[in-house]
């Protein structure tokens, strides 16, 4: 390519480096907005879309990524967490990305946003009507590691037959006397489909049950999306004599005293001491601040 | 040289700012269908060849586009100047049968086809579905329908002037079906309803 060339490709580059609002085109947003509204009138059932790519990597959110700048508007207030952190780099980098995009609002704090995209937690302070809460999801087939064909497992959720869900928790507890599942594990929306809630520990499954939120869940790689209404029946599976139950933590958070949140270990140094501090750290920080106060503070 | 004027009423009418009034609209039927029975305010000042209303135009000018095979009815069909809005402004292509719908376009309420008579999607493909768009003259006031279902605490009233004819047993079979059926958007003057697949209806009383 010649010097002249180049310089004028530069100079195209820089005539047309300004993003739609939100980065994707619109022909791409409507698609995505389309399959929201089927995923939101169909419950629990995967809706395929036509997912583009993004500017970062598949498995950084690009499927969260993708519903959020579909529905955001300038009106809104986001926030980004990633294991309940605001302040890690998934979490950092997905927030800078849309305030670069849409110049939007941020926040860390979970009752100011309207939007809250979350990889793998579900926030500690409860969500209100109104809120949209949006999930990065690797895998979204429930059915995927006990069925690898696709034509297989659509034809179980067509036939809702999902027996091979309840072989799979069954022999957790033959093999462990109870069922080891702690993260993705599986739920019933509105007695009928068998979802992956992305994952998720098993300790914010009950949330999603009756949840006054919108719950919405984009995984690009594989090219689904899929929503919970408000309001809306979310039942995990279990068994009579071996009924679903959430993590149990045998001390409070050592950072807030907070003895009814999903806890991080964090080791402390070479010796092995270590450390459970919350998860969700804009719930921990507020506790702070009201002056509650965990064991390393006493 | 000087601008034509729009002598053929379809050239102009669109979103003034079509990103933003685009993603407006989408939130207002997006919160809409997720809590059936509430109703969201449409704002838009889109103009539109009657008989579409503006509302109508605004949900089509948000969500048809060159993948979504539009179905109109009668009166919207008999109006040449719609189709050509239509074209203009989402480069929707139109189909004549109901089944093949993405969307379909139902500007008199009374007269609309039987729900049976759309794309219902397969149990394998449920969002293979029409979304009927059905103009309404009022949301506030008329027939009186309780809902229940997802996306309803505990139960809401909706009210529709005028109601499409046996609207219950229809809705009812609708959602007898499900994961397959169809899904409404109810477009009044300034307003957005919807109801999903999923939403319950019986006759309200009072």
């Amino acid at each position: 390519m010649s010097t002249d060339a180049r310089a004028f490709c530069r100079d195209e580059a820089q005539a047309i480096a300004t993003y739609n609002f939100a980065y994707l085109d619109e022909q791409s947003k409507r698609m995505i907005r389309r399959a929201i509204l089927k995923g939101i009138a169909v419950p629990g059932y995967q809706v395929p879309f036509a997912s583009r790519e993004m500017p970062m990597p598949y498995g950084w959110g690009t499927g969260g990524v993708q519903v959020t700048a579909s529905i955001i508007g300038p009106d809104d207030t986001l926030k980004v967490i990633d294991q309940g952190a605001d302040d890690t780099t998934n979490a950092i980098s997905i927030r800078k990305f849309f305030a670069r995009t849409t110049g939007v609002a941020t926040t860390t704090a979970t009752t100011d946003a309207s939007i809250i995209q979350t990889r793998h937690r579900i926030p500690e302070t409860p969500l209100t009507e109104g809120q949209v809460l949006v999930y990065q999801v690797p895998i979204p087939e429930p059915l995927r590691f006990l069925e690898p064909r696709e034509t297989e497992t659509r034809t179980m959720h067509a036939l809702a037959e999902y027996g091979v869900m309840h072989v799979k928790l069954y022999e957790d507890i033959a093999r462990h006397g109870h069922i080891a599942t702690t993260y993705a594990y599986p739920v019933k929306v509105e007695g009928r489909y068998v979802m992956d809630p992305s994952p998720t520990p098993k300790f914010d499954n009950p949330k999603m049950d009756q949840c006054p939120a919108l719950q919405l869940f984009g995984a690009g790689r594989e090219m689904r999306i899929y929503a919970i209404p408000p309001w809306t029946q979310v039942v995990s599976l279990d068994f009579e004599d071996h009924p679903f139950e959430v993590q149990a933590f045998d001390r409070p958070c050592a950072l807030c005293g907070a003895d009814d949140v999903f806890l991080d270990e964090v080791i402390m140094d070479d010796q092995g001491t270590r450390m459970f501090v919350c998860s969700d750290t804009d719930h921990c920080n507020s506790r702070q601040t009201a002056g509650h106060a965990g064991e390393q503070d006493t | 040289m000087q601008a034509e004027p729009d002598a053929n009423g379809y050239l102009e009418g669109g979103f003034a700012d079509p990103v933003m009034g685009g993603q407006t609209i989408f939130r207002a039927i997006m919160q809409a269908m997720a809590e059936p029975g509430t109703i969201r305010p449409i704002s838009q000042a889109l103009r539109a060849p009657a008989p579409m209303t503006r509302t109508m135009a605004a949900i089509a000018a948000t969500l048809c586009d060159a993948d979504t095979p539009v179905w109109l009815d009668d009166a919207l069909a008999a109006a040449p100047q719609v189709i050509k809005w239509l074209g203009f402004h989402t480069g929707a292509p139109m189909t004549p049968h109901t089944d093949q719908a993405a969307f379909a376009l139902v500007s008199d309420s009374t007269a609309m086809p039987q729900l049976a008579a759309f794309a219902q999607g397969s149990d394998s493909y449920p969002d293979r579905s029409s979304t009927v768009i059905l103009a309404v003259e009022s949301l506030a006031s008329g027939d009186a329908f309780d809902l229940s279902g997802p996306g309803i605490r505990t139960s809401a009233r909706l009210r529709l002037t005028p109601a499409p004819a046996d609207f219950i047993a229809q809705w009812t079979a609708n959602g007898a079906q499900f994961p397959c059926g169809v899904d409404l958007i109810l477009a009044a003057p300034d307003a957005v309803a919807c109801l999903p697949r999923t939403t319950r209806i019986r006759q309200g009383e009072g």
